[in-house]
């Protein structure tokens, strides 16, 4: 089986700051992988480049067939295969939970208003929010709002969806309604990336765990090294972390 | 055709001065009646609101121009023969006194009203309040905008020029009138006006950017 | 001073004064419309990642605000005719608000642009939106919808300032007025009436605005922000 994600000796600079100094990892589809480690470590911005909101300096990057460091790729097409749910929600303010669901359905898949509603209501009632179709984002709590990003992202029937610190804003309680929703979409076989800081959802959900620490990929394998780490690196990060 | 004079330019650079000295009454008449216009519409007793707020609807629902044409001709019937300077100065420092008033009761609201209820706990009278607290903190915000106006005050002394006040523009027209050169003549009556005006928008912008510094780190 | 107002020496001006009214309010319509799509021309290219449209648009907005309307309307009326372009007076009126009013609404709607997070953006590319679609859909509404206020004052300075095209002999409120007081000889009773009528436009405006916005931004509606 081919890999839906594979990252090759990928760097990354921030001007002078190099970020991510050659990692690889791969991908299978229908994995779910969790990207781990201590801010600065360059999760994030491994996370960034597989949909190429990052351009790398050098390495390859091969997302669902696309050559994501191809300078002729078109981001676009390459977005149609990728999902991303943002930290911050970033709903956009002036649409409707529906309009959000609906806008890039009507503007990149070209369908018309009541097929795109469909789609929208189908995919909210997967999240749970059905009835708040027609309310506007800042009418719902964090949780909710997070939970409108995802379906969002998953209306475009996405391949890889990307989740970058997606509860990180929200307290305890609206954290598990937003990783009860990723679960589900884990076990119905979505192909997932996950910057997170919840070692707990790491173990119930992850196939595969990475670890990042200072621009390298430090550690690897399934989510029984959260619970005997190998190297000390990580097993500080874990100490750190409880 | 093309004989733009040194002396043309001297004409100009004197209806300049005018410009300049028209924009400062203005300034210092319309900053004066605009405290008193600001002092009203915050004033606690109603009617004082309602009369202020009135005059400056009124105000800045009519045209600069047609307030000039309007103290001009008022002078006339009143029997009060004055040069068109003052008649010009006086008309813009209504015109003015409205958007300064609306200007600092802005920056004067936007002061917490805690501030208020801390001085009055002190047993400070209302004015003493005013002056002693509230003002001192509205004055920084109130300063880039204010800078901001004069830019329209400088510009909108052109329009002296229609009741015959011999500023920059008139003097463009009076210059244009005999040599027809149009592009070149109000050309360069736009350079001098600008001039002027660029660098108070440039340190109403940076006054602006300061501020807003500041009340990022706070 | 023992002046007498004398209003009944206007009654057979009414329709005059009316007349003068309406073109007002066409000058005004026309102006804010193509204002509108100047100003968001060049705040986009005051953004544009392109140094010399970014300078060029910049050069046009300091130029505009930094120099008075009445110079820019001898510079454009007077100025083309004397190349041999003689531009109808309202056609000549429209320009030089249009340039005038497009300058002021750039850098309102530039802040409101300004003012929009970048992960707004982001959100929009990750979704596979062109850059046409981000601009439509995430910048530009929701930009102008945060400075709508600000926008709305800009455009009925803009209505106060059509004034001024009188001084190129436009038959406006004003003009029409410079004729009406010229015939009557009752100068002071004309700008009064004229000063009424501005300020019947002003609100008419003002509310005009109003509901276009309840219908524009639906979600103000809905919030009750407007």
């Amino acid at each position: 089986m081919p890999a839906a994600v594979k990252l090759e000796n990928v760097v990354k600079r921030f001007g002078a700051l190099e970020v991510l100094k050659g990692i690889s990892f791969d991908i299978e589809a229908g994995q779910v992988v969790a990207l781990i480690g201590a801010s600065g470590s360059g999760k994030s911005t491994a996370l960034r480049c597989i949909n190429r909101l990052e351009q790398i300096q050098s390495g390859t990057i091969e997302v669902c067939g696309h050559r994501v460091e191809d300078p002729a790729l078109d981001p676009r097409s390459l977005r149609q295969d990728v999902g991303m749910v943002f930290q911050s929600y970033n709903l956009f303010p002036h649409m409707t939970v529906g309009e959000n669901v609906m806008l890039a359905l009507k503007r990149v898949k070209r369908m018309d208003r009541s097929a795109a509603r469909k789609v929208a209501e189908r995919v909210l009632r997967q999240v749970g929010l059905a009835e708040k179709i027609d309310n506007y984002p800042e009418q719902l709590s964090g949780g909710q709002q997070q939970r409108v990003a995802i379906a969002r992202s998953l209306a475009m029937a996405p391949k890889v969806m990307l989740f970058d610190e997606v509860t990180s804003a929200l307290d305890p309680k609206l954290t598990g309604e937003v990783l009860r929703v990723m679960e589900d979409l884990a076990k119905a076989g979505m192909t997932m990336v996950v910057v997170t800081h919840e070692m707990a959802f790491a173990r119930r959900a992850a196939d595969k765990v990475i670890f990042m620490h200072q621009g390298h990929v430090h550690e690897v394998g399934d989510a029984s090294i959260l619970t005997t780490p190998e190297t000390p690196e990580l097993r500080e990060f874990l100490d750190h972390d409880l | 055709m093309g004989d733009f004079s040194s002396g043309h330019m001297i004409y100009l650079l004197n209806g300049l001065m005018w410009t300049v000295l028209l924009s400062m009454l203005a300034m210092l008449l319309g900053g004066i009646a605009g405290f008193a216009v600001m002092l009203a519409r915050i004033s606690q007793r109603r009617w004082l609101r309602r009369i202020s707020l009135g005059y400056v609807q009124i105000v800045q629902g009519t045209p600069l121009l047609i307030q000039m044409f309007l103290m001009y001709f008022g002078l006339g019937v009143a029997g009060i023969e004055v040069p068109a300077l003052v008649a010009a100065a006086l008309a813009m420092m209504i015109y003015s006194s409205a958007y300064l008033g609306e200007i600092w009761r802005g920056s004067v609201l936007s002061i917490d009203n805690t501030q208020f209820e801390a001085a009055e706990t002190l047993a400070l009278t209302r004015w003493q309040s005013l002056v002693d607290v509230i003002l001192p903190q509205a004055l920084r915000i109130a300063t880039p905008p204010t800078v901001g106006f004069t830019v329209q005050l400088v510009k909108n002394t052109s329009l002296a020029s229609v009741v015959g006040f011999l500023e920059l523009t008139r003097s463009a027209q009076v210059i244009n009138n005999s040599l027809f050169e149009p592009f070149l003549v109000f050309g360069i009556a736009a350079v001098l006006y600008f001039a002027v005006c660029y660098p108070l928008s440039l340190w109403s912008r940076i006054l602006e950017r300061k501020l807003n510094a500041g009340r990022r780190q706070a | 001073m023992n002046y007498e107002f004398d209003f009944a020496a206007l009654a057979p001006y009414w329709q005059s004064f009316l007349a003068g009214a309406w073109v007002t309010i066409q000058l005004t319509v026309v102006s804010v419309a193509l204002g509108l799509v100047i100003g968001v021309l060049c705040a986009v290219a005051r953004r544009s990642g392109v140094r010399s449209l970014r300078m060029a648009a910049g050069a046009y907005i300091e130029t505009v605000r930094n120099t008075p309307f009445i110079v820019q309307i001898f510079f454009i009326f007077f100025g083309l005719s004397s190349i041999g372009l003689r531009l109808p007076i309202l056609w000549a009126a429209v320009f030089a608000l249009v340039i005038n009013v497009g300058a002021y609404a750039a850098e309102i709607i530039r802040a409101g642009m300004d003012a929009i997070p970048y992960g707004q953006i982001e959100a929009a590319e990750a979704l596979g939106l062109t850059k046409f679609q981000i601009y439509r859909d995430v910048i530009i509404m929701p930009a102008i919808e945060k400075v709508y206020p600000s926008l709305t004052s800009q455009f009925v300075l803009m209505m106060l300032t059509t004034s001024i095209t009188s001084q190129i002999s436009a038959e406006e409120l004003t003009g029409v007025a410079n004729n009406i007081q010229s015939n009557t000889f009752r100068s002071l009773e004309t700008y009064v009436v004229v000063g009424l009528l501005y300020i019947g436009i002003t609100f008419l405006m003002r509310g005009a605005f109003w509901a276009l916005g309840q219908i524009a931004f639906p979600r103000r509606r809905r919030l009750g922000l407007l």
